[in-house]
């Protein structure tokens, strides 16, 4: 029982990170598109005048990159360098991303030649399509957290096979968890077979958890601020969603009932949208709740810079333990969001479940 | 460019105050009920916290839209 949990729980964590891999690499190229008109003003900006401004910065810091950075600028950065993996013109081509050189140099890789630009994104010399399948910082962060939930709930799931009173350790911290997501969220919500559900529900809640939890340690990156990997995570809960979904629940999208036949025309499209527009709001919560985080962090830290290049060095001092204090106060309520959010989207994702399994009244 | 960040900025700021009101009804008509019959207080804080996440998630669009300007 235990050890079929555990290998359910590898399963789904390892299409979860299947899925997302590609679609990081697309977002990666999107994102960095619509970047590129609004950050090229603020850059000519810092040349021009004195002021610093903090939006590249932040929006470096919360982007998906190629090197796992953790301080330091241009050559004395320290970082450690990601793999990149690029499948270009039916060749595979894999090297580290230390071989730009920080975007200096070009990597030649047969009659393919690769360039960086300052923005993270690869191109290929002649023009060649590139499908970029590169361990990131967030697809490295999340094989992190993978294997740190591998380890607690093996380590945990061996103890409680034992069965030697009450649990203490790494499971006397899971199991309280464990039962709060079985006992109040899952079994309230799905009144019909809830057992079926509850090792996905399950792994939903500590995947966000645990990348919510790492995505607030400094250095760290923002997984479940991507949303890459939020959308992966809905579009899994639509499937579901939709998959056991019963008689009743599709009955009540093509043959709503008490709707007079003049208004089908308006409500089918209404409640077919409906099937879409719930994990788009799944998808759009964790993203922003989280991204949104990370950027008030980051600008209260800016406040001190912003300071020191408007106003001079004894202002930037002084308004420093205000922005310290701050910071240490929107970490800790991001600490209640980690939760939260985690708690939200495996209710919603339960409750939307229950809707689609409960039998017709 | 800058009018546009502008704009974007006060689009953050009345998603902001809409979701305010949002919850802010929410969260004190939750606190009434919980204080009428305390009996129901886990039913009443998980129904309250759907409807905060749903209300903020209509907010959170807003500000997807205004991030996305600025």
């Amino acid at each position: 029982m235990g050890y079929k949990l555990l290998l359910k729980f590898v399963l789904l964590l390892s299409v979860i990170f299947i899925f997302s891999t590609p679609s990081f690499a697309e977002h990666h190229e999107d994102s960095h598109h619509s970047e590129e008109e609004h950050s090229t003003e603020p850059a000519e900006n810092k040349n021009t005048s004195e002021l610093y401004n903090p939006v590249p910065d932040i929006m470096h810091h919360i982007a998906d990159a190629h090197e796992w950075h953790f301080w330091g600028e241009g050559e004395d950065a320290v970082s450690i360098p990601l793999p990149v993996i690029l499948y270009a013109d039916g060749n595979l081509d894999i090297f580290m991303s230390s071989a730009f050189h920080h975007g200096h140099s070009s990597v030649l890789k047969g009659s393919r030649e690769y360039t960086i630009d300052h923005h993270g994104h690869i191109h290929e010399k002649n023009g060649a399509q590139i499908f970029a399948l590169s361990i990131t910082k967030n697809a490295a962060s999340m094989m992190l957290a993978f294997i740190l939930l591998i380890l607690l709930f093996s380590v945990s799931g061996r103890k409680a096979k034992q069965n030697n009173g009450a649990p203490k350790g790494v499971l006397g911290f899971l199991e309280p968890l464990i039962l709060f997501v079985r006992d109040d969220i899952v079994k309230p919500n799905i009144t019909h077979g809830h057992q079926k559900f509850l090792p996905y529900l399950l792994t939903l809640f500590f995947f966000i958890l645990m990348n919510n939890l790492l995505g607030l340690l400094p250095g760290s990156a923002n997984v479940t601020g991507n949303i890459a990997v939020t959308l992966v995570l809905s579009v899994i809960t639509l499937i579901v969603t939709n998959l056991f979904g019963n008689k009743s629940y599709w009955s009540h999208i093509f043959n709503p009932p008490g709707v007079p036949l003049a208004l089908m025309p308006i409500m089918i499209p209404i409640e077919i949208v409906g099937i879409f527009t719930k994990p788009f709001a799944l998808m759009i919560r964790l993203f922003a709740n989280i991204t949104a985080g990370h950027i008030i962090i980051l600008s209260l830290i800016s406040l001190i810079f912003m300071a020191q290049s408007g106003l001079g060095d004894v202002f930037a001092w002084s308004i420093s333990p205000v922005a310290v204090a701050f910071v240490l106060f929107m970490d800790l309520i991001e600490v209640l969001v980690a939760f939260l959010q985690a708690y939200i989207f495996t209710l919603l994702t339960a409750l939307f479940i229950g809707l689609a399994t409960e039998e017709a009244h | 460019m800058g009018t546009i960040t502008g704009i974007a900025a006060i689009g953050a700021g009345l998603a902001a105050v809409g979701a305010g009101i949002g919850i802010g009804r929410i969260g004190g008509s939750a606190l009434e009920s919980m204080a009428r019959q305390p009996e129901m207080m886990g039913d009443i804080r998980t129904n309250m916290i759907i409807a905060a996440a749903l209300v903020e998630g209509v907010a959170l669009f807003g500000v997807v839209v205004a991030l996305l300007q600025g």
